[in-house]
């Protein structure tokens, strides 16, 4: 069975769940569980990577660079990672200064329509000698054949890998399989899944992708990350051991670093609510759940009814703002309708 | 009256967008329309208009700089830089579109006066041309803001190839144009390329942090400030007027474009667009008052770096 590359992003994707609030501490003593476990690359930093810092998205506690250093000096074995987003994050200002720190592997991500956004920032790291990786999220958004030519155009530019996101968490199996399948046989590197838990499928699809011939998969302790939450990295590495498939990662390891981040990092683990159900079907990212949620109380509007019509406008990540405006304007509809007359 | 002649280097979305303006404007007229390739959809475009093209780029003006007065710049930073080194020794008057940052940055609603003592002018970028009269009035209304933050969103069929290969000029770009404008030293930027179908409108928003928001104060001065801007860009508008949600003053807007080259949804190339061609508008009306001429030592008292 060809060998699986287990990378962790318990400590970007997780960031969402806590509102960007990860300290140093908890930082450090989960990547040196998770180093000590065996698992490829540990990814850190804000949920929407370098420089997301932001109130579009979130303002983080720590500054990138006190991230990254707290998780650096406990790296032994694991490959220090990063997720950055061209339009958040630039060159100069966010990815230079992180190599500067020591990250090892850069995952450049573009919504999945929009490869040719990723390409200085590809060819930068290349240059530096870093590992690059291209990251296409909400990829459900985009037909298995645009999906291709984009990585197409990423591995162009010089990615070593392909990472495609379930950013919603709205796959179902099958549509895995199509994807990872055309990505597997028309590139010449690597491919990688990443999923989220919303329609409970996250395991289950990331297994398919296996099969389908991905060899890099994404999973988090406990699921840790927006939404719904990951693929629950320490259920991964028990159903591919069973299956066969080495990860070179230690189970007892991946457990103990597990119910690790349960008591230290987690103040709730990860569950499928109401309103992760409608997100995941409404093919809405998952990161705006935390948004919707604190906005629709201001404005008194039910939660599903933002996410259907945020679905229904195609928002991609980053747009968050549209959040206050649906709000806004689902509100004045129901005033509206409570004024006509009878 | 004489018109201003321009030239429009870069054959691209907003260079082709904005030679169909000018061909609506009294005041100038295209009189050489410069790409890399006869074959373009823009070149097409232009030589459908009647427009002179050239495939030569930026040589077709050096061997023939009478052609122009004024030269809007339209390819990228990287060779906008370029571009000007030759145009300045020409005595030029350049517009530049692109991110590059060489001369002042003008938005027309602020300070379009100020164009006239500048041989290089920088249109600083769509989401600036949206966003900074906004920054602009929340610094003036407020003695202090601690940081601002203005995204916007585009529909990723109005983003050609030079504007995503600029990603990050746009963003130190944008955030300099806030800061100079607003005051704020602490600014960010960010910019969403939206694939949806149908295209999504373009849309900014606005988000400040000051201590003490005066709103009443500063609701008048923006609906004041979005009708001049609408004499410009006419599908320019207010979709949420300032509010504080989670102690912070938001404020945001749509863009619609005139529809000229890309469909409406293309606001950002419109934006952008339209404070160009008021500015161009602003050098040719102020021509015909001071009387001087075209080929020119006018910017001598005021020499560009």
């Amino acid at each position: 069975m060809p060998r699986i590359l287990i990378s962790d992003p318990t400590l970007r994707d997780g960031n969402h769940a806590v509102r960007h609030q990860l300290n140093a501490d908890q930082i450090a003593r989960y990547a040196a569980a998770a180093d000590a476990a065996g698992v490829g690359v540990v990814e850190v930093g804000h949920g929407n990577g370098l420089g997301a810092s932001s109130m579009q998205v979130g303002e983080s506690l720590l500054p990138d660079a006190d991230m990254l250093t707290a998780a650096r000096e406990q790296l032994v074995h694991a490959k220090l990672g990063v997720h950055i987003i061209p339009g958040f994050a630039t060159t100069k200002r966010d990815l230079a200064p992180a190599l500067e720190l020591g990250v090892d592997v850069v995952r450049v991500a573009s919504h999945c329509t929009e490869a040719d956004i990723t390409q200085r920032h590809i060819g930068y790291t290349r240059d530096q000698g870093k590992e690059v990786y291209g990251v296409l999220m909400m990829s459900h958004m985009a037909p298995k054949e645009v999906l291709t030519e984009e990585a197409l155009k990423m591995e162009s530019y010089g990615a070593e890998g392909i990472v495609i996101m379930d950013s919603a968490g709205t796959y179902l199996p099958s549509d895995v399989r199509e994807r990872i399948t055309m990505l597997v046989g028309a590139l010449g590197i690597p491919i990688g899944f990443h999923a989220h838990n919303n329609l409970g499928m996250a395991v289950a699809n990331s297994v398919v992708a296996a099969e389908s011939g991905a060899s890099l998969l994404d999973g988090t302790a406990r699921g840790f990350g927006a939404g719904a939450g990951n693929t629950q990295v320490e259920v991964l590495v028990a159903v591919l051991e069973r299956m066969g498939f080495p990860t070179g990662v230690d189970l007892y390891g991946i457990l103990d670093a597990a119910d690790l981040a349960e008591r230290e990092l987690l103040p709730v683990i990860p569950y499928i609510s109401s309103v992760s159900v409608v997100s995941g079907l409404a093919g809405v990212f998952s990161g705006f759940a935390k948004h919707v949620e604190r906005i629709s109380k201001e404005y008194d509007v039910d939660q599903r009814d933002v996410f259907f019509e945020l679905g229904r406008r195609g928002v991609v990540a980053g747009q968050e703002d549209l959040i206050i405006e649906v709000a806004v304007q689902l509100a004045q509809a129901r005033r509206d309708k409570s004024c006509a007359p009878n | 009256m004489e018109k201003l002649r321009i030239a429009i280097l870069g054959s691209g979305n907003i260079g082709t967008d904005l030679l169909i303006k000018t061909l609506r404007s009294p005041h100038m007229e295209c009189t050489l329309f410069v790409g890399r390739n006869l074959g373009s959809p823009g070149m097409l475009r232009a030589s459908s208009l009647g427009v002179r093209c050239s495939d030569l780029s930026i040589e077709a003006i050096l061997r023939e700089p009478e052609c122009c007065d004024l030269v809007f710049d339209a390819t990228s930073a990287k060779d906008h830089v370029y571009h000007w080194s030759l145009l300045k020794g020409l005595g030029k008057t350049v517009i530049d579109m692109t991110p590059a940052r060489v001369g002042t940055m003008i938005v027309p609603a602020i300070n379009l006066d100020g164009c006239h003592e500048h041989q290089n002018v920088n249109m600083v970028t769509c989401g600036g041309q949206a966003s900074i009269p906004l920054a602009h009035l929340i610094g003036k209304v407020h003695s202090e803001i601690s940081y601002i933050e203005v995204i916007s969103s585009i529909a990723s069929r109005s983003a050609g190839p030079a504007t995503r290969i600029n990603l990050d000029e746009y963003i130190e770009t944008t955030e300099r144009g806030i800061s100079t404008f607003s005051g704020c030293q602490k600014v960010k930027a960010i910019l969403n390329l939206n694939p949806a179908v149908p295209c999504i409108d373009m849309q900014t928003t606005v988000f400040a942090k000051v201590s003490e928001p005066q709103i009443d104060r500063l609701r008048p001065l923006v609906d004041d400030m979005v009708r001049r801007i609408q004499k410009y860009v006419p599908g320019y508008e207010l979709i949420v007027p300032p509010v504080v949600e989670n102690e912070r003053i938001v404020v945001m807007v749509r863009v619609r474009g005139l529809g000229d080259y890309l469909p409406s949804y293309a606001g950002n190339l419109d934006i952008i667009n339209c404070a160009a061609i008021a500015t161009a508008e602003e050098y040719a009306t102020g021509r015909e008052a001071d009387g001087t001429t075209r080929t020119g030592d006018r910017y001598a008292t005021h020499p560009d770096q």
